[in-house]
């Protein structure tokens, strides 16, 4: 693998280069180290730097583009009649490279010879049972056009390759070469250290923007191309949901925002009061032993990973609840109004569960910031503890406990693994809590697993869906830490 | 709730509505106090909630689980045949491999048989039938074997083969003579050979180390799957997220704690990064979809792209620890390393980052705790729907082929709807939650160890 190779070499050039920049510059200095302007390694780490970090620049951006660029210049050889009724360039794109990695296949197993396979002609040899037979397996037999596009592709593909080891190791090496010569005791080794460290300090705090941004944009992306194939109006007021694939879907929001705000209200009725009674005994009444105890054991439960939740959903709670309203005669209630074990009520208690300590440790933390002269204050009127928290401290506490369901709610809604095994795959307007629904995340998750095909409005739709739970999730935990953190300066 | 107007009688002409001595509680006090112990229970019934969840999910998972690292064994002896396996005698290795695993059905089939003429057991069944309650996969197993020991073609062996789902989930109590009454898969009949074998030994459960070992089967031999090989591809993608993750997490963390002064660009990363943290995770599958695998042409299912996708989930919960362990240690350090004349790159990177490292590393195996229990992102950049049977030979094979991760076999499992592997699922979580607890233990420990209050 000649990526790895180039990879390496690069890294033992750095390594190389330290030595040397060291050993030089303190040769420089007649061995007396007082006499540099540095300390020793700074050179070093001057040397390796000027070395590595261009050239490895240099590659990313050209892993990046080379694809790209020959995508680009390949895909303008298919002519258009060569594109069946119904189909898109990128499937036969994806043909073309099929071929070219059959090729390469067939090539490092000896099955063909590097020759052979640029001058192939489709017509004349079985390609298709020959690729079949090194392991690429192809849908159809090989047309002659894809065919020049693959050779074209692979051999695009090996100029690349070679120029790119070629340019980013001589970027290296020159770069090695450089600051090598530069190396002498009067350079100012560490000044240009730290300013290419401080240059790497901020490249990595801008990560975390760049993935922002990648989120936006991409979804943006896929949106516009859904809205171009889709109307916006049916999906933002649209009434149903019907995704089908002889193109007439009907792809509206509204009954999957339904079942997710449900499933989430149901949730949050489970685990405000829980969380919230939780936190006003674990603050105001524990006593420390009990506070150490329980609340890390609450804790816990935050812990748990959310596909153990989905498991418990589906095959406990769900089963039980069938139990109880389900099953006619034979059920504890003996009625007969749950048919499955996914529901809206399955899936809203189970994530109730998972977000008590969620709520509870969050309204802890809210409650303890209410000032004790507040609640001095109260007893020395004559209140009892109780009338002091309902009266005086869940007031004060209010706003913060407000943003803290808010958070609790966004998490409800963007969660996944839950509704995906607890909440069922019927999009409906119902108020039954026993029947089935869906809710966003679950049919962001059918529409994009198997096989996705990026210009049917029934793929594209998971990213109109996902962009609005973006918005709706961020729109909310702005909301709510714009609350919290509002009213904790109230009191500092 | 503490109404006078509801108390008639006794709070006429007395506005407080106390009439009598301190000592004795009238009506309100008693009220009041009443109040006061409904909402301590209210409390401590919710405490009492959850703590209840916590003890059913454990118990649940424990009930469930416990019995996939079991597993019903039969022990046979079974005749290799000559005249089967290799008619001409001459050992040679592609007449052996020209005979397909329907020859050495006959054989296994052939040994129970005469098992039970031996044992003097009483059935009915036909040979074939009795071969059912041995897993689908014994005669390829039995080949497998053969073919690596030609040698031994024409002894008699004795081999362990594992037992059919249904036969090992009748060994567990999961099925009853009541629950296959509809079931095709095995009969009454077939229950009685295997209650007979039971009786003399041939039929054992026994520990299973290839579920922990082993990879997943196709979902007709729920006997035969299990959670090493996506144990694995967790591993590689944990490896993944610690080597982006950490040190770019760090960095950051740096640069915005130590050296980033105050403007709107700084504030745009910072208030990016904790809404980050709270983007549903879902949303960074669809990001590692279109980013990684549409536009970059990354291979789908790869543990790599799963990683990358983990780790832009992970740096938020990183940076946020980080910041907070830089932020402790006390500014005397800092001052005192710039006054014996250290750079500001050298007080931070020779003094203040050795001594939030304890802080760092805690973080870290937090975040990482998270990523390995973390199944959205999962699901859309193709780690489920197939069955990821074998372990990978090399650190880049093991990086850029098609695995599974733990969580994502679980929910596969979970979704074959047949009750042998949501046997399996449980066990699975047993797995991750033991990898997960040992993980927050350590960080626990470190912290208690290494933390330092200033």
């Amino acid at each position: 693998m000649p990526l790895t190779w180039l990879i390496l070499f690069l890294f033992a050039l750095a390594a190389l280069g330290f030595i040397a920049g060291r050993v030089r510059a303190v040769n420089s200095a007649g061995g007396d180290v007082r006499e540099l302007h540095s300390l020793p390694n700074y050179y070093g780490w001057n040397v390796a730097l000027t070395a590595l970090v261009p050239a490895l620049a240099v590659l990313v951006v050209w892993l990046f583009v080379q694809p790209l660029m020959i995508e680009r210049s390949v895909s303008g050889m298919i002519p258009e009649e060569l594109i069946p009724e119904g189909s898109q360039r990128s499937l036969v794109m994806s043909d073309v490279r099929r071929v070219a990695h059959g090729l390469d296949m067939a090539v490092r197993q000896g099955a063909l010879s590097e020759d052979d396979a640029s001058d192939i002609r489709a017509g004349f040899t079985d390609l298709r049972g020959r690729l079949a037979d090194v392991g690429v397996a192809l849908g159809s037999d090989v047309r002659p056009e894809v065919l020049s596009a693959a050779q074209r592709y692979r051999q695009l593909n090996a100029t690349g390759t070679l120029w790119q080891s070629i340019i980013v190791a001589a970027l290296a090496l020159g770069g090695l070469t450089l600051a090598y010569t530069r190396t002498h005791k009067g350079f100012r080794a560490r000044n240009v250290v730290e300013r290419a460290i401080l240059a790497l300090l901020i490249l990595a705090a801008s990560i975390a923007v760049l993935t922002t941004l990648g989120i936006v944009l991409s979804m943006l992306f896929e949106t516009r191309n859904f809205f171009g194939l889709h109307s916006w109006s049916d999906f933002f007021f649209g009434t149903t949901w019907a995704p089908n694939f002889r193109g007439d879907s009907e792809l509206s929001i509204l009954p999957l925002l339904w079942g997710t705000l449900y499933i989430s209200f149901i949730a949050l009725a489970v685990a405000v009061p829980v969380g919230l009674f939780a936190a006003i005994y674990l603050s105001e009444y524990a006593s420390a032993a009990l506070r150490s105890f329980a609340k890390p054991l609450l804790e816990i439960l935050a812990g748990i990973p959310t596909i153990v939740y989905g498991m418990f959903a589906l095959l406990t709670v769900g089963p039980m609840l069938v139990n109880f309203f389900g099953r006619g005669p034979d059920g504890v209630l003996g009625v007969d109004w749950m048919s499955g074990a996914t529901s809206v009520l399955t899936a809203g208690v189970v994530m109730g569960i998972m977000l008590i300590p969620f709520v509870s440790s969050l309204s802890d933390d809210i409650i303890n910031s209410v000032p004790q002269s507040l609640r001095d204050g109260s007893y020395g009127l004559g209140a009892t503890q109780s009338e002091t928290v309902r009266q005086v401290v869940l007031p004060a506490a209010l706003p913060g406990i407000v943003g803290a369901v808010l958070l609790a709610a966004s998490r409800a809604i963007g969660e996944t693994m839950i509704v995906v095994m607890g909440a069922g795959a019927i999009a409906k307007f119902s108020l039954n809590p026993l029947e089935s629904m869906t809710t966003i995340t679950t049919r962001i998750v059918s529409q994009l697993t198997g096989d996705t095909d990026f210009a049917s409005p029934e793929t594209l739709v998971a990213f109109a869906l996902g962009l609005t739970l973006f918005v709706l999730t961020l729109g909310l935990n702005i909301l709510a830490l714009y609350i919290v953190r509002k009213y904790r300066e109230q009191y500092e | 709730m503490s109404d006078a107007t509801q108390n008639p009688g006794q709070s006429a002409g007395n506005p407080i509505g106390r009439a009598g001595s301190l000592l004795t509680k009238n009506a309100r006090t008693r009220r009041r106090n009443a109040a006061e112990k409904r909402f301590r229970l209210y409390g401590l019934t919710a405490i009492g909630i959850g703590l209840l969840m916590l003890i059913v999910l454990v118990t649940t998972i424990v009930g469930n689980g416990t019995g996939a690292f079991q597993q019903t064994f039969v022990t046979l002896k079974v005749d290799l045949l000559e005249a089967k396996l290799d008619k001409k005698g001459t050992r040679d290795i592609e007449a052996i491999k020209k005979v397909s695993t329907f020859g050495y059905a006959p054989l296994i089939n052939g040994a129970l048989q005469t098992y039970v003429t031996e044992h003097g057991i009483q059935t009915d069944l036909k040979p074939k039938a009795m071969g059912a309650i041995l897993s689908k996969d014994t005669a390829a197993q039995l080949r497998d074997y053969v073919l690596e020991n030609t040698d031994k073609i024409g002894q008699t062996l004795e081999f362990t083969f594992l037992a059919n789902s249904r036969v090992d989930g009748y060994l567990k109590g999961r099925v009853t003579r009541d629950s296959i009454a509809n079931d095709k898969n095995i009969s009454a009949e077939q229950l009685d050979l295997v209650d007979a074998m039971i009786a003399n030994g041939a039929i054992d459960k026994t520990f299973n180390l290839d579920f922990i070992l082993g990879g997943d089967a196709s979902d007709q031999r729920p006997e035969a799957a299990g959670i090493g090989v996506s144990m694995v591809g967790s591993m590689y993608m944990m490896l993944v997220v610690l080597a982006l993750s950490l040190p770019i997490g760090v960095a950051a963390s740096i640069y915005l704690e130590e050296f980033a002064p105050k403007n709107w660009l700084t504030d745009v990363i910072e208030v990016n990064i904790s809404n980050l943290a709270a983007v549903p995770s879902i949303v960074f599958g669809i990001l590692g979809l279109a980013v990684f695998i549409n536009t970059m042409h990354l291979p789908m299912s790869a543990p790599l792209v799963g990683g990358m996708v983990l780790t832009l989930m992970t740096l938020p919960t990183i940076i946020i620890s980080t910041r907070a362990s830089l932020k402790a240690v006390p500014p005397s350090i800092r001052d005192a390393a710039l006054g014996v004349g250290a750079s500001k790159m050298q007080s931070v990177f020779h003094h203040v980052l050795p001594l939030a490292a304890p802080g760092i590393l805690t973080g870290t195996i937090i975040g990482l705790a998270q990523a390995l229990g973390e199944t959205a992102p999962l699901l859309l950049i193709g780690m489920v729907g197939f069955v990821a049977s074998n372990a990978p030979d090399s650190i880049v094979d093991g990086l850029m082929s098609p695995n599974s991760a733990m969580p994502a076999q679980i929910y596969e499992w979970a979704k074959r709807a047949d009750p042998a592997f949501y046997e399996r699922a449980w066990g699975g979580i047993i797995i991750l939650l033991v990898f997960l607890v040992a993980m927050n233990t350590i960080a626990v420990i470190l912290r208690r160890r290494f933390e330092r209050r200033w």
